[in-house]
């Protein structure tokens, strides 16, 4: 009987004496920086991971990770950063927030990386963004636009990249309020956390304006398709479609707009569906003037072609990734989030994952070359939006023709 | 509210036809067909295939529905005729569902496609009823075959007593297959004319699946009458809930399929056109 | 269900009838060296690989409910996901939203699960098998949009964080005694006399109605019963996990329970551990477009080749090498 009652105890004592065989292989540094675990980087070698969907509904935004592979190899390709190699790991999530969290547990705790760069689309981010913070893994510029990456203060091991969505309503609604005073705006939105942060942010921004909502219809990510919402928003006789949906959906409402002749209002496009492709999947004769803001050099443009920042991406994508559509904006975002990234860690007080953490929220005006002229990177205590500038665009023939002047939402 | 009825029709076919897909492989073989939705959808993508490949669209659709038919038959004679036993044949349909979606996401990723509707240039009412009428065209001859030709009359006599047809001279094996032969390329014909609203992609025809098995329930499993109207009648429900009920809205459209089988289940269990069923206590 | 008493009833073999041989107790040597095993792991292991057969376990147990349902009671349900997701969801709520003490959202998870189990078996059971099949289909699809629409309690589509214990080691033992007393638990029921009257039932339902049992109310207990343990299996995987997002509970979970189940073997006690190792890969390791092919392959083959699925297999094995030793 006494030994059946050692044993528990016995497993007891162990458990609590965190006894393992090899440890929990973290690698904590000493002198200076002393403390700050610095897993997964070395002096010549940092390994990163990135969640993506690179298969599932989103996985038009793969190629997010092309952009930034090629940035990685052209770097390593100069002798890395500080002499480091940049290991970068993609993992698929298929757009799904408990898959998103299973890869990060994997990138962290088997793969042993040293950041988690980039995790795609909001679900995915805010379900890594717990187990980020406690394991104070840091999960940088993260592909979403979702406000709260910049504007909460209990999350430090995260931080946004691209406008968040509240700037990118404020653009909006400044253009309207400014060129269409008076304007009634229809708006169709994702029934989720990216919709209605768009939509409320908008709301706040007109309001004070001559701009008024007059309907606004939600649509959830499972239905087949949005005809039914567009109808109702046809109703309301608006003059301004804004169109706050995922690229599926946004190519259903554009369709369906164009197909109701009786109809017209100036449609707005956010920027998250506002790929050509989507466009010219519905059809680029029923697409023109519709509108979107940005933040990005389009490769393609005339007025870029000897542009050095240009030049340099065109090349290193011929060079590392070929398969890679250039001209596609996403790649663009990714080159240019991993710009932001080496630039990041170039900034390190400490070679640590507490470095990085610093370094990601002290940026002064950071320029990056596949950025817009007067966009650049701005954080400090308070502000976690790297960027908060964009400019607005019209589709004429087949692509985006930017117009008017940047506008900055920072104010 | 027209416009509402209209469209709730034209997708009522597409449930119809679905439907009747899965009545008809019922009747043959005495199971649900878990992947009658999914080859519909493979049988889709063939399509869309052909016209991107330059076929004209009334050239590839009688062209896709006869694939379907040849698919259908080598699936019953290769997988469900090595398959006993009622649990192992819904399993072997499940096992077909994934495998069938899994293959369509291979093949031709994920990526949604426009696939265009019969009549592309009519108004969205006409459109959806040109489609209900030639659903109703094509289901009409079915139902006339079946009930006024010989080889109905054979392919009845097989779904009601398999032995007894045996008995009676009637080759069985062939029988069956082209059943199944049958109830795919009506499925192809449902997913041909559900894709133009719901965009060609892998899980398109899930929904549709849980829609078909209300409409089959509501005629009563087994009557290919009742899965027609069942088709028609869920289709305008489902859109006139989705519109005017405020709980139910978009996203939960698909629980009014759940309620109608719910309601039929408890309320009368053989549906509008069914047998009476034993039931056990 | 008077489960103890009638399973022990043995008739005299063996030693006690005589028999002087000496028969090495093999089943019992197994079952220590497993558990001995399944003791030392954590203390080996590294985190992740710790996580992962964590996971393995939870699933097992979800598995030993639906080969209740499908393997002893012949019925095929596709809403074995969905009380997973209720069991993870109310965990999930009751940690985050209500700050109860993890292990207390235990039994709460599995007496609501039961419950379910128990008012949506009464109806579908009291018609042609074939009906819970679609129903339960039907409930799967409809569960994740339900849950994105309470999203007040739920969290809807972005899901819900739960913060989980920071000992991985303690959380395993937990986890491992929660399967030991559900296997234990599947184990009684089976040998006990609802257990082969469920069996009767499976065999030939007529006769066995004929006999005085009434199929039906079997019926509805096993699927009750099974519904708990997937409930039980969802709580441990808030536990584990912790992170619950309505899409991971829908029809692909409850398919690919059934294909674990199906391929590990129905009716035998190691078939859910085989399959929920088939889970695990099947849900997490494979990349998320080639589980499919798989699995639908996969089971397809087990159905045809060899119904009683790899755990058969094993045990047919098993029992020509000790043939052929004796």
């Amino acid at each position: 009987m006494k030994r059946v009652v050692l044993i528990p105890v016995l497993l007891l004592v162990l458990v609590l004496a965190g006894c393992r065989l090899g440890g929990d292989g973290e690698v904590v540094l000493g002198g200076a920086c002393a403390g700050q675990v610095a897993t997964g980087i070395t002096p010549d070698s940092v390994k990163v991971g990135g969640i993506y969907p690179l298969s599932g509904p989103a996985s038009a935004y793969a190629v997010v990770a092309q952009g930034v592979r090629a940035h990685f190899e052209h770097v390593n390709a100069q002798g890395g950063v500080d002499g480091r190699r940049i290991e970068f790991v993609v993992r698929d999530d298929a757009y799904q927030p408990a898959r998103a969290l299973e890869q990060a547990r994997r990138l962290v705790l088997h793969d042993r990386v040293f950041a988690l760069f980039q995790t795609l689309g909001t679900p995915s981010t805010a379900a890594v963004r717990e187990f980020a913070g406690r394991r104070g893994v840091p999960q940088v510029f993260v592909a979403t636009g979702a406000t709260q990456w910049g504007a909460d203060g209990e999350h430090p091991w995260t931080i946004g990249f691209q406008p968040s969505y509240t700037a990118e309503a404020r653009v909006y609604a400044r253009h309207l309020a400014r060129e269409r005073p008076g304007a009634r705006v229809a708006v169709l939105y994702q029934n989720d956390d990216f919709g209605r942060d768009l939509l409320e942010a908008f709301r706040a921004a007109v309001r004070g304006t001559e701009v008024s909502i007059v309907a606004t219809r939600a649509y959830e990510v499972t239905d087949p398709n949005v005809q039914g919402q567009l109808a109702n928003l046809a109703a309301s006789g608006a003059d301004v479609l804004l169109n706050v949906s995922t690229p599926k959906f946004a190519a259903q409402a554009l369709a369906a707009d164009a197909a109701m002749t009786d109809w017209n209002p100036l449609h707005i496009v956010n920027g998250v569906a506002a790929s050509p492709a989507v466009l010219k999947a519905v059809g680029v004769a029923k697409v023109q003037g519709v509108v979107t803001a940005g933040f990005q050099k389009d490769p393609g443009a005339p007025e870029w072609a000897d542009d050095p920042g240009v030049r340099t991406y065109l090349a290193a994508m011929a060079r590392h990734v070929p398969e890679a559509d250039p001209r596609s904006q996403q790649v663009v975002f990714g080159w240019a989030a991993a710009q932001a990234f080496v630039r990041v860690l170039e900034r390190m007080p400490c070679p640590s994952r507490e470095g990085v953490r610093q370094a990601m929220r002290s940026l002064t005006e950071v320029e990056i070359d596949m950025l817009l002229p007067g966009i650049t990177l701005s954080t400090g205590p308070g502000d976690g939006f790297p960027i908060e500038a964009m400019r607005l665009a019209r589709f004429e023939g087949e692509r985006w023709v930017p117009f008017g002047k940047v506008i900055d939402t920072r104010s | 509210m027209l416009q509402q009825i209209l469209q709730g029709l034209g997708a009522g076919a597409g449930y119809a036809a679905l439907a009747l897909a899965l009545v008809l492989s019922y009747r043959f073989t005495g199971i649900v067909n878990f992947a009658q939705g999914e080859l519909a959808m493979l049988a889709t993508y063939v399509a869309w295939q052909f016209i991107e490949d330059g076929l004209p669209y009334w050239v590839a659709l009688p062209v896709t529905v006869a694939i379907a038919f040849l698919a259908g038959a080598v699936t019953e004679r290769l997988v469900i005729r090595r398959v006993s036993g009622e649990f192992g044949l819904v399993v072997t349909t499940i096992g077909l569902y994934v495998l069938v979606n899994a293959l369509a996401s291979l093949v031709w990723s994920s990526t949604l496609r426009v696939f265009p509707g019969p009549f592309p240039d009519a108004p969205p009412g006409l459109a959806a009823l040109g489609a209900a009428g030639l659903a109703g065209l094509v289901l009409g001859a079915l139902v006339l075959v079946l009930r006024h030709t010989g080889l109905g009359l054979v392919i009845r006599a097989v779904a009601a007593d398999q032995r007894s047809a045996r008995l009676s001279g009637i080759r069985v094996g062939w029988v069956l297959a082209i059943g199944w032969g049958t109830a795919a390329s009506v499925g192809a014909l449902a997913g041909v004319l559900l894709a133009p609203a719901l965009f060609l992609e892998p899980g398109m025809m899930t929904g549709v699946l849980v829609y078909a098995f209300a409409a089959a329930v509501l005629g009563g499993f087994g009557s290919a009458r009742g899965a027609i109207l069942g088709g028609l009648v869920v289709g305008v429900t489902e859109t006139l809930a989705g519109t005017y009920v405020g709980f139910v809205g978009a996203d939960l459209k698909i629980a009014v399929p759940l309620v109608v089988i719910v309601a039929v289940l408890v309320l009368r269990p053989q549906g509008l056109f069914g047998a009476p069923l034993v039931e056990r206590a | 269900m008077n489960a103890v008493a009638a399973g022990r009833r043995r008739v005299a073999v063996g030693q006690v009838a005589g028999d002087r041989r000496q028969v090495w107790p093999w089943r019992r040597t197994a079952l220590a060296a497993v558990l001995l095993l399944a003791a030392a792991l954590p203390f080996v292991l590294p985190p992740y690989r710790l996580f992962q057969v964590t996971l393995v376990l939870v699933y097992a147990v979800a598995l030993l409910g639906l080969d209740l349902v499908a393997g002893h009671g012949g019925q095929i349900s596709l809403g074995h996901g969905a009380f997973f997701g209720v069991g993870a969801y109310t965990a999930a709520v009751l940690i985050s939203r209500v700050g109860l003490p993890y292990p207390l959202t235990l039994p709460v998870a599995a007496l609501l699960a039961f419950g379910l189990g128990l008012a949506a078996a009464r109806p579908a059971l009291r018609l042609r098998g074939l009906y819970l099949a679609m129903i339960s289909f039907t409930v799967a699809v409809v569960v994740p949009p339900l849950l994105k629409r309470l999203s007040g309690l739920t969290g809807g589509a972005m899901g819900l964080p739960v913060p989980t214990p920071d000992d991985d080691q303690v959380l395993y033992f937990l986890v491992l005694a929660v399967t030991v007393a559900a296997f234990a638990g599947v184990r009684n029921l089976t040998r006990s006399r609802a257990g082969r009257a469920l069996l009767a039932v499976k065999a030939h339902p007529a006769a066995a109605e004929v006999l005085g049992m009434r199929p039906a109310t079997y019926q509805a207990h096993a699927f009750a019963w099974s519904a708990m343990y997937a409930g039980v299996a969802g709580a441990l995987y808030t536990w584990t996990v912790g992170f619950v997002a309505p899409d991971s509970f829908g029809l692909a979970l409850s398919i690919t329970m059934l294909a674990g189940a199906v391929i590990g073997g129905l009716g035998s006690l190691a078939g859910p551990l085989i399959g929920a190792v088939v889970v695990l890969a099947l849900t997490s390791e494979v990349n998320p477009a080639a589980p499919g092919l798989v699995s639908g392959a996969l089971l397809i083959v087990v159905i045809c080749l060899a119904p009683t699925g790899l755990s058969g297999l094993l045990r047919r094995a098993a029992g020509s090498l000790l043939r052929r030793r004796s």
